[in-house]
């Protein structure tokens, strides 16, 4: 059983996916303008995610390791189209406030990062627990990022008047800087006080990779798998260039050839 | 005439008043990781710029001569997402095999842009406007070039404050997100434009 609480503790605190892994940060930045809107991303977010974790666990032994991934994209879309019919048909207040955001949970790196990193390698059970512990973690994250942008911008906390009346809300809290600002001292803190974090790693050595190859700046579980792909791709490249050089002084005998000759050379 | 004024004035929109990244959040994860350096910014801008164009062409098309008339809306995330995946791959082979030179120059971003969200942003914002294939296009085109002059613009103020000397509890994150802030400010300033 304690497994089971093992997971939700670990994807509320330890590996917060908002707060901590930096995952998903569209949707943080773009509906927190209030707690409630938070909570209703949150929470739908979290119903995806719990059942798109259920369904690729228990498909994980059918699906071909090859075609894995447009397989949890279509297995999430259909989540995602089931949950987005559900809010436009019995929350429509809830549906004009998120409005795009709500079908683009499809692309939440949170949702494939589980998919990916949990749900495709472990038991049905457990995979639910870790759907809801992660999914709660997005939700508390957001309800709080979305209840301090709500009061400092609005003076108001899930639309209860909180503030004195002399209160003038900085309206600039509830547009689209004001999210920048919130994280940035939200991220500023972590820093601070050295918690565990995406954005306070060191700087590790500087890779060839064109885009720096610093994942953890580059949001996003799915970044890290290109990550992979991207070195693989940049190792072909090097190789072509030795093999294109090679093949300009021995134009018939590209690569294995030249090496040899080398070494015999060094011999001498 | 008009046609073309209103579609002028759609481009500045999607471009600059409505931008995607500091308005409405969509590419956040590109516009922060690959900002590092001007000439990778103009790279993935670019690439971006190809890839958003080109998707909401299909899109639109197939939303509105396949699914509007089959009676299948409510199938258009999924179908868009893989028209997405497939097109950036058809792209980047199309490109390998016929132009190296921009493949050299936009490859390595191809792949990153799938899990754009701004890509099936695009898409999908299309949709909800009732956007036809024209205007979806030049939707598009704004939106995308709107993201190339943001990532662009912030790369080259990551460039400028690399030396500079910033306490190290606003070291690495927290100051690129202020820095995108006061940009987010800054194209506030174009809301009187239209």
């Amino acid at each position: 059983m304690n497994k089971y609480i093992e997971r939700l503790y670990n994807g509320i605190i330890k590996e917060n996916p908002t707060l901590v892994l930096m995952l998903g940060m569209c949707p943080t930045l773009a509906v927190t303008t209030s707690g409630s809107n938070g909570l209703g991303m949150g929470l739908s977010t979290t119903a995806v995610l719990v059942m798109s974790n259920l369904m690729i666990s228990a498909l994980r032994k059918i699906i071909p390791d090859k075609v894995r991934m447009p397989a949890f994209i279509v297995i999430v879309a259909s989540f995602v189209t089931i949950v987005d019919l559900l809010i436009q048909g019995f929350l429509p207040a809830l549906n004009d406030s998120l409005g795009i955001y709500i079908p683009l949970i499809v692309v939440n790196c949170i949702i494939l990062g589980r998919a990916e990193a949990y749900a495709s390698k472990n038991p049905v059970g457990l995979s639910i627990f870790d759907g809801i512990g992660m999914g709660l973690g997005f939700t508390a994250a957001l309800t709080i990022l979305g209840t301090i942008r709500e009061l400092i911008g609005a003076g108001t906390v899930f639309g209860f008047r909180v503030m004195p009346d002399a209160y003038e809300p900085f309206s600039i809290f509830i547009m689209a800087p004001g999210a920048f600002f919130v994280l940035a001292v939200l991220t500023g803190i972590q820093n601070k006080l050295k918690l565990k974090s995406a954005t306070n790693v060191e700087e590790k050595e500087p890779s060839t990779l064109a885009c720096g190859g610093n994942c953890a700046e580059c949001v996003g579980t799915v970044c890290a798998a290109n990550r992979s792909l991207l070195e693989t791709t940049a190792h072909d490249k090097q190789v072509d260039a030795v093999a294109a050089k090679e093949g300009k002084a021995f134009p018939e005998e590209v690569g294995k050839v030249k090496p040899s000759t080398d070494k015999g050379g060094d011999e001498k | 005439m008009s046609t073309i004024k209103e579609l002028i004035l759609l481009f500045v929109g999607a471009a600059f008043v409505n931008n995607v990244v500091l308005s409405q959040f969509l590419g956040i994860c590109p516009f922060l990781g690959v900002s590092k350096k001007t000439n990778t910014a103009v790279g993935m801008g670019t690439a971006v710029i190809f890839v958003v164009t080109a998707s909401s062409a299909v899109a639109s098309l197939l939303h509105n001569y396949v699914l509007v008339p089959t009676g299948l809306e409510y199938m258009d995330t999924i179908v868009f997402i893989a028209v997405i995946a497939a097109l950036v791959q058809l792209v980047e082979m199309i490109l390998k095999k016929f132009i190296p030179s921009l493949y050299k120059a936009l490859g390595v971003y191809l792949p990153l842009i799938t899990t754009n969200c701004c890509v099936l942003g695009v898409a999908l914002i299309n949709v909800t406007k009732e956007y036809d294939i024209g205007r979806s296009v030049v939707n598009a085109l704004g939106t995308s070039v709107g993201f190339c002059v943001a990532i662009v613009l912030l790369a080259g103020i990551r460039e400028r404050i690399e030396g500079n000397e910033i306490p190290h509890t606003m070291k690495g994150s927290p100051i690129l997100l202020v820095t995108a802030g006061l940009m987010a400010i800054a194209f506030c300033g174009f809301a009187g434009l239209i």
